[in-house]
C-alpha cells in the first residue's frame, strides 16, 4: 500500500520496467501516451461524477431529490445523458462558419486538458512539474475563452454573439483577479512551482498561516474563479433567462456535450488550483509541532486529501450558483475593477509587508 | 475618508447579505427531511386524491348494471365545449314509447373539467371521478362511451 | 480618417425575443432594437395564444362563460370568475348571501397569495437564482392543495357560479388555511433573506425600469405595478366588492416606481393578504352558499361593467345584453395588456438583463394579454 502514500513508487516502477525493455526515447513516448490516456479517463470520470454531483447538490438545495430513476439513487443518470447526447443529431445553422463552428468545442477541451496536465494530484502523481506552474495553468486555462468567442461568432446567432462578447469581457477582467490572488500566496512561497508551494505547506496550510491576507485572497480567488469558469452567479455568457443558452445556443449533440464537459473540467481545474495554493494540495492537515496529530493525519492518503479539498471548493461554487441571482454585465465589471482589483492590490501589499517582516507562521 | 469607509462598509454589508442567503439554502441542504418531492409512479398505492377532485365524468352503474340516465340531454346543454354527446333511442315501457340513451358519448379530449354537467343532471346520474391518469397512445381512445354495454335505466327514474 | 469613423459606427440590430424564450413566460414575442446590449426599442407582438375567448362568450350561457375566464389569467382564476359572476349578479340584481361574500374574499386572497408566490419564484429564476423558483412553488403547493380540496381543481377551479358558489367549503378548509397562514408567516421572511436583502438582487433591481405616476396613469397600468409608482388604483379599496369593505387592510403604495418598488409592493401585498384572510377565516357566517337562479339565465337588455382587483391589476368585465341567454358582446379588460404596453417606455436605454427584470416585475401572464 506504499504507492497510495507516494505515487513515485508506482510511477517509478512503471518507468523502470519500461526501461528494461525499450530505448529511453521509446520509454518517454510510451509514458506520454500512458499519461494522456490517464488524463482522458480522469476527464471522463470527472464529467460523470461532477454532473451527477451538481444535480444532486442542486436538488438538495432546492428541497428536491434529484435524479432517482436510473440506477440506485440515480447514479447512472449521467451515463444515460451521455448516451442521449451521443445519439443526438449534430445541427448547424445554414449560414454558420462551419470550420470555426466545429473547431470551437475542441479548443475549449484542449485548453482544459492542457491546464490539467500541470496539476499535482498526489505525492508523486504529477505529470508536468514546471517551475512556472501557476503562471502556466492560469495562462492556459484562459485560452478557453477563444473557444467561447469562436463558438459565439461562428454560430450565426445574435444571442450566441452577445454571450460570447460578454464572456470575453468577463474572462479578460477576472483573469487579473485570479492571477493577483494567487500572487498573494506566491509572495509567501517565493516560487511559482506547484511542488514547492505544496512542500511549503507541510506545517500548515497557507490559508491558516497567511493571516487575514490569505483569507481575503482566498475569497477573491473563489469569486474570480467562479467568474472565470462562467458559472452562476456569473454565468452571463450562458444566461439562460436572457440569452436562452448564450454561446452554445446552436450546439447540439456531442459538441454541446464538449462545452458541458469543459465547464465542469474548468471548475475542477480552478478548484484544484485553489486547493493547491491555499489549502495545501495533497498535503494532509498539519499543525506545526503536534507530532501525534500530524501522524494521524498522515494515515489518510494524499490523494484523498487532494480530492477532498477540491470537492470542498467545488461544493462552495455550487452553493454560490444555487443561491445567488445573476449579475448584470456592467455590474460584473464594476465588481472586478472597482472592488476586487483594488482590494487585491492592497492585499498583496499587506502580504508583501508581512512576508518581508517574517510575521507569517 | 468618508467615502473609503463607505467603500468598505459596502463590501462587508454585501458579503454579509450573501452569506445570509447562503445560510437559507444551506439550511435546506442540511435538512434532507424537509424534501417535498413525491415520487409519483412509485407512490401510487398511497396517493389519495381529494374527494372533490374533478378528473373525468363517469356514469354511475349499480351492481345490476343499471344507471340513472334518462337521456334528457341536460348535461349536453350545460357543457360549454360539446364534450358530452347523448345519442338517444326510443324504448317501450309499459306500452309507451320513452326516450332513453343509446350511447352516452364523452369526449375526454375536449373536457375542461369545469363540472357544470354535474349539477345540471336532474337524476344525479353522472359524477366526477377522481382518476387523473388519462394519457393514452391513440386519440380515439379518449372518446368514451360511458354507458356500459347491456346496461339499462333504473326502475322509477324519469 | 473620415472613412474609419464611418465604419466603426455601430448599427442597431434586431433580436426576436420569443415567441419561444425562457423569460417571456409563454408565447410573447418582443422585437428588440439593440445597440450592443442597450435597448433602443421594444415592440411586443401578440396573438400567439389568441383563443378568441371574447367571441366564444357570445355563444355561451352565463354559467359557461365563467369557466372560460379561468383560462385567461390562470394565476388569478378565481378572481376572474368572480368578476363575471358579479357582473351577472349586478344585472340580475341578486344579493348573494354573506357566507358567499366572505368565502369568495378568502379564496380571492389565497389566489392572490399563490399568484405572488409563483411570481416571486419565477422572478428569482429570471434573475438567475433558480432555487427561488422551487421555494416559491413549495409554498404555493399548499394553497393549491387547499383549492383542490374545496374547489375540486388546483388551477382552473371554476368555483363561482352566478348567484353563489358551486358547493360549500370543505370541512377542512378553515383549519388548512389557518395552518398555511402560520406556516407562511414563518417562510415569508426567508424570501427576504434570499432575495430582497441580497446585494446582487438590490443592484439588479434598484432604479431599473422607472415608471412615473403620470406615466402609470396614462398607460393605464394598474395593480401592484401601478401602485409601486404611487398610483392609488386598488379596486378593493376604491370600489369595494364582496367582503372587502368589512376588513382592514392597507393599500400598499410605493413611490419610486422602479423594479425594486414593484417587488416590495408585491411582498407587502402578501403580508396584507395574509392579514385579510386571518380577519375573515374565523368569521365565516352561516347560511346558504348560493341564491337559486334559473337554469337558463337571461340578462335584461342593458350594459354592465364590473371590475375587480386581480393579482395583476384591475380586471374588468363589460357585458352588453340583448336579453338573450348569451351576451351580445362581452369585453374583458385585462390588466396584463395595459401593463405590457408600458414595457417599451420602461425598457428604453436599459440592458437586456434589465429587460428581463422589468418583465418579471410586470408579472405578465400571456394568456391574460392575448385572451
Amino acid at each position: 500500500m506504499n504507492w497510495l502514500y507516494d505515487f513515485s513508487y508506482l510511477t517509478g516502477g512503471i518507468h523502470n520496467s519500461l526501461s528494461e525493455h525499450f530505448e529511453p526515447s521509446t520509454v518517454t513516448l510510451i509514458e506520454m501516451i500512458l499519461a494522456g490516456v490517464a488524463f482522458m479517463i480522469l476527464f471522463a470520470i470527472l464529467g460523470l461524477v461532477l454532473v451527477y454531483a451538481e444535480r444532486k447538490v442542486s436538488a438538495f438545495f432546492q428541497q428536491r431529490l434529484g435524479p432517482m430513476r436510473v440506477g440506485k439513487w440515480g447514479t447512472a443518470q449521467t451515463l444515460a445523458d451521455v448516451i442521449k447526447l451521443l445519439m443526438k443529431e449534430p445541427l448547424m445553422n445554414k449560414n454558420a462558419d462551419s470550420f470555426l463552428f466545429n473547431l470551437a468545442p475542441y479548443i475549449i477541451m484542449i485548453a482544459a486538458f492542457m491546464a490539467m496536465a500541470a496539476l499535482p494530484f498526489a505525492k508523486g502523481l504529477h505529470a508536468l512539474d514546471f517551475d512556472i506552474g501557476i503562471l502556466y495553468v492560469s495562462a492556459v486555462s484562459s485560452l478557453g475563452v477563444i473557444g467561447i468567442l469562436l463558438a459565439g461568432w461562428s454560430s450565426d446567432n445574435k444571442y450566441s454573439l452577445i454571450g460570447a462578447m460578454r464572456s470575453g469581457a468577463q474572462i479578460i477582467s477576472y483573469e487579473l483577479s485570479v492571477g493577483l490572488s494567487l500572487l498573494t500566496i506566491v509572495v509567501l512561497t517565493g516560487s511559482l512551482q506547484f511542488s514547492t508551494i505544496i512542500e511549503s505547506q507541510a506545517n500548515g496550510w497557507w490559508i491558516f498561516k497567511g493571516h487575514i491576507s490569505a483569507v481575503i485572497a482566498f475569497i477573491i480567488f473563489l469569486i474570480a474563479s467562479t467568474a472565470e469558469t462562467n458559472r452562476g452567479p456569473f454565468d452571463l455568457a450562458e444566461a439562460e433567462s436572457e440569452l436562452t443558452a448564450g454561446f452554445h445556443t446552436e450546439y447540439s449533440g456531442l459538441k454541446f456535450a464538449f462545452f458541458f464537459l469543459a465547464e465542469f473540467a474548468n471548475m475542477f481545474i480552478v478548484s484544484a488550483i485553489g486547493a493547491t495554493v491555499f489549502l495545501g494540495g495533497w498535503m494532509p492537515f498539519h499543525i506545526g509541532g503536534w507530532v501525534g496529530f500530524n501522524n494521524i493525519m498522515d494515515y489518510i492518503p494524499p490523494i484523498f486529501w487532494f480530492f477532498g479539498k477540491v470537492s470542498f471548493i467545488i461544493f462552495l461554487m455550487m452553493w454560490f450558483r444555487w443561491t445567488f441571482p445573476r449579475l448584470r454585465i456592467d455590474q460584473l465589471l464594476t465588481l472586478e475593477w472597482k472592488y476586487l482589483l483594488p482590494v487585491n492590490l492592497m492585499n498583496i501589499l499587506i502580504m508583501a509587508f508581512l512576508a518581508l517582516m517574517g510575521w507569517h507562521f | 475618508m468618508k467615502s473609503i469607509i463607505k467603500y468598505f462598509k459596502d463590501i462587508f454589508s454585501g458579503l454579509r447579505s450573501l452569506v445570509k442567503g447562503m445560510a437559507v439554502t444551506g439550511h435546506y441542504f442540511t435538512h434532507p427531511k424537509e424534501i417535498i418531492t413525491q415520487q409519483y409512479p412509485e407512490n401510487r398505492d398511497t396517493l389519495k386524491m381529494f374527494e372533490r377532485f374533478r378528473g373525468e365524468v363517469v356514469l354511475l352503474h349499480d351492481e345490476n348494471n343499471e344507471h340513472k340516465c334518462t337521456g334528457c340531454s341536460a348535461c349536453e346543454v350545460a357543457c360549454p365545449n360539446g364534450t358530452i354527446e347523448i345519442i338517444p333511442k326510443r324504448i317501450e315501457v309499459d306500452g309507451r314509447k320513452v326516450k332513453a340513451i343509446d350511447q352516452f358519448v364523452y369526449h375526454l379530449q375536449m373536457c375542461t373539467m369545469c363540472g357544470l354537467c354535474i349539477p345540471a343532471c336532474p337524476t344525479d346520474a353522472i359524477v366526477m371521478a377522481n382518476t387523473f391518469e388519462h394519457a393514452v397512445f391513440d386519440r380515439s381512445k379518449l372518446t368514451k362511451i360511458l354507458n356500459k354495454p347491456g346496461s339499462k335505466i333504473m326502475d322509477g327514474i324519469k | 480618417m473620415e472613412e474609419v469613423t464611418q465604419e466603426l459606427e455601430s448599427k442597431e440590430y434586431f433580436i426576436n425575443m420569443g415567441p419561444q424564450h425562457p423569460s417571456t413566460h409563454g408565447v410573447l414575442r418582443l422585437v428588440l432594437s439593440l445597440d450592443g446590449e442597450i435597448i433602443k426599442k421594444v415592440e411586443p407582438h401578440l396573438g400567439y395564444i389568441h383563443r378568441s375567448i371574447e367571441k366564444m362568450c357570445e355563444h355561451d350561457s352565463y354559467q359557461q362563460i365563467v369557466h372560460l375566464t379561468d383560462r385567461m389569467d390562470y394565476l388569478s382564476c378565481h378572481i376572474n370568475n368572480e368578476a363575471v359572476c358579479l357582473a351577472v349578479e349586478q344585472a340580475l340584481q341578486l344579493e348573494v348571501p354573506d357566507r358567499v361574500k366572505v368565502i369568495r374574499t378568502i379564496i380571492d386572497e389565497l389566489t392572490r397569495l399563490s399568484s405572488h408566490q409563483l411570481w416571486w419564484g419565477v422572478m428569482g429564476m429570471d434573475l438567475g437564482a433558480i432555487t427561488t423558483f422551487l421555494y416559491g412553488f413549495r409554498d404555493r403547493e399548499i394553497i393549491t392543495d387547499i383549492f383542490e380540496e374545496t374547489c375540486g381543481a388546483r388551477l382552473t377551479m371554476n368555483y363561482n357560479i352566478p348567484g353563489g358558489l358551486f358547493f360549500d367549503i370543505h370541512p377542512n378548509f378553515q383549519k388548512r388555511t389557518k395552518d398555511f397562514i402560520t406556516y407562511f408567516r414563518k417562510k415569508l421572511p426567508e424570501y427576504d433573506t434570499l432575495l430582497t436583502n441580497n446585494v446582487i438582487f438590490m443592484q439588479r433591481m434598484k432604479g431599473i425600469g422607472k415608471l412615473s405616476k403620470e406615466d402609470a396613469i396614462s398607460y393605464g397600468v394598474t395593480g401592484p405595478t401601478g401602485r409601486a409608482s404611487g398610483f392609488s388604483c386598488d379596486v378593493r379599496k376604491q370600489h369595494p366588492y364582496m367582503a372587502y369593505d368589512k376588513v382592514n387592510f392597507k393599500e400598499v403604495l410605493g413611490t419610486e416606481g422602479d423594479c425594486l418598488a414593484r417587488y416590495k409592493c408585491r411582498i407587502a401585498e402578501m403580508w396584507e393578504s395574509m392579514s385579510i384572510i386571518e380577519q375573515l377565516i374565523d368569521n365565516i357566517p352561516e347560511g346558504p352558499v348560493k341564491v337559486p337562479t334559473k337554469a337558463v339565465i337571461k340578462l335584461p337588455k342593458g350594459e354592465w361593467y364590473q371590475k375587480v382587483e386581480t393579482a395583476r391589476g384591475e380586471f374588468g368585465v363589460y357585458i352588453i345584453s340583448e336579453g338573450q341567454r348569451s351576451p351580445y358582446r362581452l369585453k374583458f379588460r385585462s390588466p396584463g395588456f395595459s401593463n405590457l404596453s408600458a414595457l417599451d417606455h420602461m425598457a428604453r436605454g436599459c440592458k437586456i438583463a434589465d429587460l428581463v427584470a422589468i418583465m418579471s416585475t410586470l408579472d405578465l401572464v400571456i394568456p391574460d394579454i392575448d385572451r
